[in-house]
C-alpha cells in the first residue's frame, strides 16, 4: 500500500524507536524567537550546549516593538529591551544566525522561515510557538512544542514523538471573488470543530488547494493548530518549487536539481491511506467571520449570531439572531502570521484603495522584507492615505506582548488566528477574518460582506 | 524531575471546555522569568469577576484538577502547564487535551489522565456536589479512585510512565542514542548535503 507525504517524512527521519510506539525524530531546522529565552535558561542549567547551531534561525517578533523603532538600545522599555539583547546573547554565544530587530529580514518566525527558505518539502522543522504548523505549506513536517521540547531539540536535535493518525482534507471547486483562503480554513476549523484534528496530521489537497499561492496555503497551515493538530501540510508541486528557488537558505546549483526530485517523490501515493476523511466545497464559500471565542465559532457572513454558548455570548457582548453584517467595529489588526505577507497587503489595500478609515486600523507587515516590497509598490501610501496606520513587523496585536493591546470591550476585525478570552487585550472582542474582510470593516466601520465593496 | 508515583489529594472541577492556554495565563504575564512565579497568574482574568471555582476554600489544597473536553488548547507556551504546577497541581483529569499542553505536562512532572467525557463529567459533578472531595492516581497501577471508591483504569504511554515513575529527565535518556542521532547526521550530510553542517 502506498504511503501518505507525512508518512514519508516520518520514515525518513526516524532515529530510534523506543517504548509505546514512540519515535526519536532528527530535527532538519528549528526557528528561534525572543520567546525562547526560558528554553536557552533550561540549556543553560542543565550544562548543556546546542548541537548544531547551523539548523537554528533567530529573529525576535513575539515582544518586537511595532512603533518608534530605532535600536534595541533606546527601547524604552526595559523589559522588551531585555528580550531583545537576551535573544541576542543566547544566539550570539551559540553561533546561531539572528535577524535581530535592526535587520531588514526581522519579522515573524513563521513568515522569515518560507522568505529566507529555510522551510523547504520534506524537512522536519520545529518551533516554540505552535503556528509552527505554518510550514506545512511546503510539505514539510513542521510543529510547535513547549518551552522543555525547544531545550531537547538544542541539545540534542531531536525530538520524542507518537505518530500522528491522518486526515486529509479535501477542497474542491474554486473560490469565488472576495473569498480567500482565510475563508476556506475557517469553514475548515467550523466544520471540524476546534479539536477535531486533535491527534492527527492534516494533509489539505483537492483542487481548490492546488489553485493556491504559497502564502495562501501558508494561512491554511497556520491555522491547523487551531483544529486541534500539531501539523498540517500541503504536498509539494511547481508552485512550492518555483516560490523557493533563489531564496537564500533553498540549496543550489547541483544540490538544488538533487532536493528537486527528491522534493517530487514527497506527494502522497495515489493509494495512500489516510484515518479520516473530510471535504468542502470551495465554490459555496463565502467570505467568513467568527462571532465568539473560539476559531470554531466561525460563521458566514451572511449569517446571524447562533444560540448555545452563552459564555461566548456573553463576553462577546452579543445576543443571538443578531445579524453579524452591520456589526459595529472598534478597531482593526492586519497582520500576525496568518496573514501578514505581501499578497495578504495587496488584498487589502485594494480594498481601501480611494476610500477612508472609519476607525483606527494598523497594518503590521509580516518581515522587514515584507514592508520593503509593500514600499516599493506604493501599498504603504495606499494605507497612509487612507488612514490606517503603517507600522514596524512583529507579532504586535495578534497577541499583544509588546503593548499593541485591544481596550477592553472593544471590537477588533482581526486577521490573526485566535479569538480567545484576552488574546489581544483582556476583554478585548476579537473577530477574526480575511485581510479583504478586515480592510472593508476598516473603511465602514463594520462587518461588511467585502464583495459588495468590490462590486462598485 | 520529582518522580511521580501516586497522589491522594483534594480534586477540583473545571466545567468549561476549550479552556486555553491565554485563560490558564494571559500572554501579557509571560514576559516574567518562571523564577517570577507564574501561580500569581494562574486563571488571572477569570478569577477577577469573582466566584470563581479554585477560589473556593473547599479547594484551597487542591492537587488535581478535573477538566472538561480540549483542556489547554491554543499556544505551545509551557508557563501555561508552570502557572498550574506552581499553583499546587500535579495532575489533570480531562476527556482531551491540546496535544502540546500534553506533552509539556510530562516535561514538568506533571500527569495528564485522559478518560471517557462521560465519567469525567460523572467526576465533575461529584466534586461540585462535595467540594474538598479527594481522589487518589496510582501510576504504577493506572488507576483513578473516585471519591465514592470506585476505581477507573487509565491508559499511558509505557516511555511517558517510566519517566514519571523515576523522574528521569529526558535529554539524559535520549543522549543514549547518541550513535543512532551522529549515523543519521552521517547520512545526511550524503543525501541531503544542504541540510547538514557545512
Ligand atoms: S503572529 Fe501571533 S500567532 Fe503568530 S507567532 Fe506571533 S503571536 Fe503567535
Amino acid at each position: 500500500m502506498g504511503r501518505t507525504l507525512y508518512e514519508k517524512i516520518w520514515a525518513a527521519h526516524e532515529v530510534a524507536s523506543g517504548p509505546g510506539g514512540r519515535s526519536l525524530l532528527y530535527v532538519d531546522r528549528h526557528l528561534i524567537h525572543d520567546g525562547s529565552f526560558h528554553a536557552f535558561e533550561a540549556l543553560k542549567a542543565g550544562g548543556r550546549q546546542v548541537r548544531r547551531p547551523d539548523a537554528c534561525f533567530a529573529t525576535p517578533d513575539h515582544y518586537v516593538p511595532t512603533r518608534g523603532r530605532k535600536r534595541v538600545a533606546d527601547i524604552a522599555d526595559p523589559m522588551v529591551r531585555g528580550k531583545m539583547e537576551m535573544l541576542a546573547a543566547n544566539t550570539a554565544a551559540s553561533g546561531i544566525v539572528h535577524y535581530g530587530m535592526d535587520d531588514p529580514r526581522q519579522g515573524i518566525v513563521h513568515v522569515i522561515g518560507p522568505e529566507q527558505g529555510i522551510t523547504q518539502p520534506g524537512i522536519t522543522l520545529v518551533c516554540g510557538d505552535s503556528h509552527t504548523s505554518t510550514h506545512g505549506a511546503f510539505g514539510a513536517m513542521a510543529f510547535g512544542i513547549g518551552a522543555s521540547e525547544v531545550a531537547h531539540v538544542l541539545a540534542t536535535q531531536t525530538l520524542w514523538a507518537r505518530r500522528a493518525k491522518t486526515l486529509r482534507i479535501t477542497v474542491n471547486g474554486a473560490l469565488r471573488p472576495g473569498v480567500h483562503s482565510k475563508d476556506i480554513i475557517l469553514a475548515v476549523i467550523a466544520k471540524i470543530g476546534a479539536d477535531g484534528g486533535a491527534g492527527h496530521a492534516l494533509e489539505y489537497a483537492g483542487a481548490a488547494i492546488r489553485a493556491l499561492s504559497m502564502e495562501a496555503r501558508l494561512t491554511i497551515c497556520n491555522m491547523s493548530i487551531e483544529a486541534g493538530a500539531r501539523c498540517g501540510m500541503v504536498a509539494p508541486d511547481d508552485t512550492t518549487f518555483q516560490y523557493l528557488e533563489g531564496r537564500p537558505q533553498a540549496p543550489k546549483g547541483a544540490d538544488w536539481d538533487r532536493a528537486l526530485a527528491r522534493w517530487r517523490a514527497l506527494p502522497s501515493d495515489a493509494d495512500a491511506r489516510f484515518d479520516r476523511e473530510v471535504e468542502l466545497d470551495a465554490t459555496a464559500l463565502v467570505p467568513m467571520l467568527t462571532w465568539g471565542t473560539s476559531p470554531e465559532d466561525a460563521l458566514p457572513v451572511t449569517a446571524v449570531v447562533p444560540e448555545g454558548k452563552p459564555d461566548a455570548l456573553r463576553y462577546m457582548g452579543l445576543q443571538p439572531g443578531q445579524a453579524l453584517e452591520g456589526l459595529a467595529m472598534d478597531r482593526v489588526f492586519i497582520g500576525s502570521c496568518t496573514n501578514s505577507r505581501i499578497e495578504d497587503l495587496r488584498i487589502a489595500a485594494a480594498v481601501v484603495k480611494g476610500r477612508k478609515a472609519m476607525i483606527p486600523a494598523m497594518v503590521v507587515p509580516g518581515s522587514g522584507l515584507v514592508k520593503q516590497a509593500a514600499e516599493a509598490e506604493g501599498l504603504d501610501r495606499i494605507f497612509r492615505d487612507a488612514g490606517l496606520e503603517w507600522l514596524a513587523p512583529g507579532c504586535s496585536m495578534c497577541v499583544g506582548m509588546n503593548g499593541d493591546l485591544v481596550e477592553a470591550e472593544q471590537r477588533c476585525a482581526s486577521t490573526s488566528n485566535r479569538n480567545f478570552e484576552g488574546r489581544q487585550g483582556k476583554g478585548a472582542r476579537t473577530h477574526l477574518m480575511s485581510p479583504a474582510m478586515a480592510a472593508a470593516a476598516a473603511v465602514t466601520g463594520r462587518i461588511t460582506d467585502v464583495r459588495k465593496l468590490l462590486a462598485h | 524531575m520529582e518522580p511521580f508515583t501516586t497522589l491522594e489529594a483534594v480534586a477540583a472541577p473545571l466545567d468549561t471546555a476549550n479552556v486555553d492556554t491565554d485563560r490558564i495565563i494571559p500572554a501579557r504575564f509571560l514576559r516574567q522569568p518562571r523564577s517570577a512565579g507564574y501561580h500569581n497568574w494562574l486563571f488571572h482574568d477569570l478569577r477577577e469577576g469573582g466566584g470563581f471555582v479554585l477560589d473556593d476554600p473547599a479547594f484551597k489544597d487542591a492537587k488535581i484538577l478535573v477538566a472538561a473536553e480540549n483542556f489547554g488548547c491554543g499556544s505551545s507556551r509551557e508557563g501555561a502547564v508552570w502557572a498550574l504546577s506552581g499553583a499546587g497541581f500535579r495532575a489533570w483529569i480531562a476527556p482531551s487535551f491540546g496535544d502540546i499542553f500534553f506533552e509539556n505536562s510530562f516535561k514538568n512532572g506533571v500527569l495528564p489522565v485522559v478518560l471517557p467525557a462521560a465519567r469525567v463529567a460523572a467526576i465533575r459533578a461529584m466534586l461540585a456536589a462535595k467540594p474538598g472531595s479527594r481522589i487518589a492516581i496510582d501510576l504504577a497501577a493506572q488507576t483513578v479512585t473516585l471519591p465514592d471508591g470506585s476505581a477507573e483504569r487509565f491508559d499511558i504511554d509505557p516511555f511517558r510512565r517510566e519517566c514519571l515513575l523515576n523522574g528521569w529527565d529526558e535529554i539524559d535518556l535520549t543522549l543514549q542514542h547518541e550513535a543512532a542521532i551522529a549515523a543519521h547526521e552521517a547520512r545526511q550530510r550524503v543525501e541531503t548535503p544542504w541540510l547538514a553542517t557545512p
